[in-house]
């Protein structure tokens, strides 16, 4: 099994994430990065089925020079080899453009020796549109089950994925011919730790550096002039301001009635 | 004026209420085209009709469905080669984003996600302005679409649905899914079962419970049931097993946005606040006053939630007699 899981480097959501006045882009300067969480999940989802069978995992990240990082971390979670693709006329690039940029570099991979599987996050922690796994699997012409939180794959490479999706009205087991892209969920499994032995080990792992023309990709593709949306104007949310707070003296709910009864919500 | 296609959200032909919302939207700014794909179609009619689709596109087949997405996606790619129509709304949920991702890139269109708001730019040059909540709700940004035919996925919740009969003139579309479509297939569903409350992302009263319910959601449920309210909850609530995950509030599940949202037992981390800062009244109950929760209420009780919450009920259950 040739797995590709694509991770994405994103400014942290526990600090204060605003965006850039010259361009209305995300600021990736000013806050620390780090690997999405919710890309954890997919790491180690490949990292399980092949350490159930065989076969490899790349890691592959599309970003700025600190990305380096998030590769960093999940070759230290056990990934076998990393691929950054990094360009400056990547700045700003929307989702469409980065779902072909991640399109091409998985061609490139896919050169050596085909992917059988291409595993990612459900949403990164930063856009969360959580649509660049459909365009990419759109642009590579795969099937796509998305949202797993449960899969299994039969058969190897060759076989099929087969998923579970706990969906409003059901729960649907969905099934894929191989090669397919897969989006996880957080509840798919519980993400490990890298241990002291990984993170030694990470140090000797391979990571290739593309650019575009290593990908045979236009500059004019991408980045900010190329997106197919625009960012008119950004505004922080004015601070709610400070409701009332009352300790419960015994006659906490009776308050809370009659709060809400006041504001017409009964 | 052109056409506005609105993909229709449906099980079996009965009509979710977005897609009511998305008709009311689409009348801003065009005229509103309904796309149905799927099986019920009469029963789907007349509620689209009341909501004021002038026209309805019909793919009536069971098997599209088993194959995901893509058929749909296919069907509306191919929609906008023939009818050019000023854009294309689509509910804001995981299939109805995977389609608006699949139809811009066949049909080289800017995609908008999660919007808020969507109306007619106001310089009058025919385009359209949309609203985006970013950042777990600490931003607004408006944008716009530069490239194709805008596809925007709508929140639930962003507009009211107002009834303005449509002609709903129906139109069989002649599609057939490819062998692409075909790759993934949905081998068994299994339905679940309704709890008679309201859907969490359509629900004007939310009611959420957290690690600090002990596993006990029966005073949530009932306080929820008072005012009519839908039942969410925390992951941390989730992950014990406490709630099904459909009713997670937050990131990594529901982002609602109701008129009144009440969290009980819940910490308020930035992973929860995701799915409900953009709540029009916040309330909390908790037992710690410091609780994060506490920066955004409108109106807080720090106290016991299995005190709170039933001296709550009860006195709103007294008041209606
Ligand atoms: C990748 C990722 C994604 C995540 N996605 C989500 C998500 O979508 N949604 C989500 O909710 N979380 C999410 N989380 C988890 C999040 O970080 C928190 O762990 C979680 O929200 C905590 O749930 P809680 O508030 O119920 O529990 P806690 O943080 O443990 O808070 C419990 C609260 O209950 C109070 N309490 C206890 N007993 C009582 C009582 N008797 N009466 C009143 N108050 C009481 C306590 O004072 C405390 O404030 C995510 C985390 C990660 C890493
Ligand atoms: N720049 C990127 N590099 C690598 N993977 C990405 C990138 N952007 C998005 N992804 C993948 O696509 C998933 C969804 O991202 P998004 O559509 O931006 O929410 C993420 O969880 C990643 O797996």
């Amino acid at each position: 099994m040739n797995i590709v899981v694509c991770v994405k480097y994103v400014p942290d959501a526990q600090a204060e994430r605003t965006f850039n006045a010259s361009d209305n882009t995300t600021d990736r300067d000013n806050v620390d990065g780090l690997l999405s969480e919710l890309d954890e999940y997919a790491v180690e989802e490949a990292l399980k089925i092949v350490e159930a069978g065989e076969g490899e995992v790349t890691v592959l990240t599309v970003g700025p020079a600190q990305a380096a990082d998030a590769i960093k971390k999940a070759l230290q979670m056990g990934a076998h080899k990393g691929v950054h693709v990094d360009d400056d006329a990547i700045h700003g690039s929307d989702a469409v453009a980065t779902s072909l940029v991640l399109a091409e570099a998985i061609k490139k991979i896919g050169n050596e020796a085909p992917v059988d599987l291409v595993v990612t996050g459900m949403a990164s922690t930063d856009g969360t549109m959580g649509v660049v796994p459909t365009m990419l699997a759109e642009r590579l012409g795969l099937p796509a089950v998305t949202f797993a939180s449960e899969l299994t794959i039969d058969g190897g490479a060759g076989g099929t994925a087969t998923i579970h999706r706990d969906g409003d009205a059901s729960t649907q087991t969905i099934t894929a011919t191989l090669p397919a892209l897969v989006s996880v969920t957080d509840q798919i499994n519980e993400p490990r730790y890298p241990s002291f032995k990984g993170i030694m080990a990470a140090k000797k792992k391979p990571v290739e550096k593309w650019a575009l023309a290593d990908l045979g990709i236009d500059p004019s593709q991408v980045g900010l002039d190329a997106a197919w949306t625009k960012v008119e104007a950004f505004a922080a949310r004015p601070p709610r301001s400070q409701g009332e707070i009352v300790p419960d003296e015994g006659d906490g709910g009776r308050k809370l009635a009659a709060f809400l009864t006041e504001h017409k919500f009964v | 004026m052109a056409e506005v296609l609105v993909l229709v959200d449906h099980v079996d032909g009965k009509v979710r209420k977005t897609t009511s919302e998305l008709l009311t939207i689409a009348r801003r700014i065009g005229e509103p085209s309904a796309v149905f794909v799927g099986t019920g179609f009469d029963a789907a009619k007349e509620t689209l009709a009341r909501f004021g689709a002038e026209k309805i596109y019909r793919v009536e087949s069971p098997e599209v469905l088993e194959h995901l997405v893509v058929p749909q996606a296919e069907v509306l790619a191919q929609l906008v080669a023939s009818a050019s129509p000023a854009a294309v709304l689509v509910p804001s949920t995981p299939e109805g984003k995977e389609i608006a991702a699949r139809l811009a890139v066949k049909t080289e269109s800017g995609l908008i996600t999660d919007a808020v708001d969507v109306q007619a730019a106001s310089d009058g040059s025919g385009g359209i302005a949309t609203t985006q909540s970013v950042f777990a709700g600490s931003y607004t940004v408006s944008a716009t679409v530069t490239k194709g035919t805008p596809i925007i996925t709508v929140k639930p919740n962003s507009a009211t649905p107002e009834e303005v009969a449509g002609a709903a003139a129906d139109e069989v579309v002649d599609f057939t899914p490819s062998d692409a479509a075909k790759g993934a297939r949905i081998t068994e569903s299994k339905p679940k079962q309704a709890t008679g409350r309201p859907e969490l992302t359509e629900a004007a009263i939310v009611v959420s419970g957290g690690r600090g319910t002990a596993g006990d959601f029966s005073k949530v449920e009932a306080f929820a049931d008072s005012l009519g309210a839908a039942v969410g909850a925390s992951r941390a609530a989730v992950d014990a097993g406490w709630y099904p995950h459909t009713s997670q509030v937050g990131q990594t599940g529901k982002q609602v946005s109701p008129q009144l949202y009440v969290a009980c037992g819940i910490s308020g981390a930035i992973q929860h606040r995701a799915g409900m800062q953009t709540s029009k009244t916040i309330v909390a109950i908790n037992k710690d006053n410091e609780a994060p929760i506490f920066e955004l209420v409108d109106f807080g009780v720090v106290g016991d939630l299995f005190a709170v919450l039933p001296q709550a009920t009860e006195t709103i259950e007294a008041g209606k007699d």
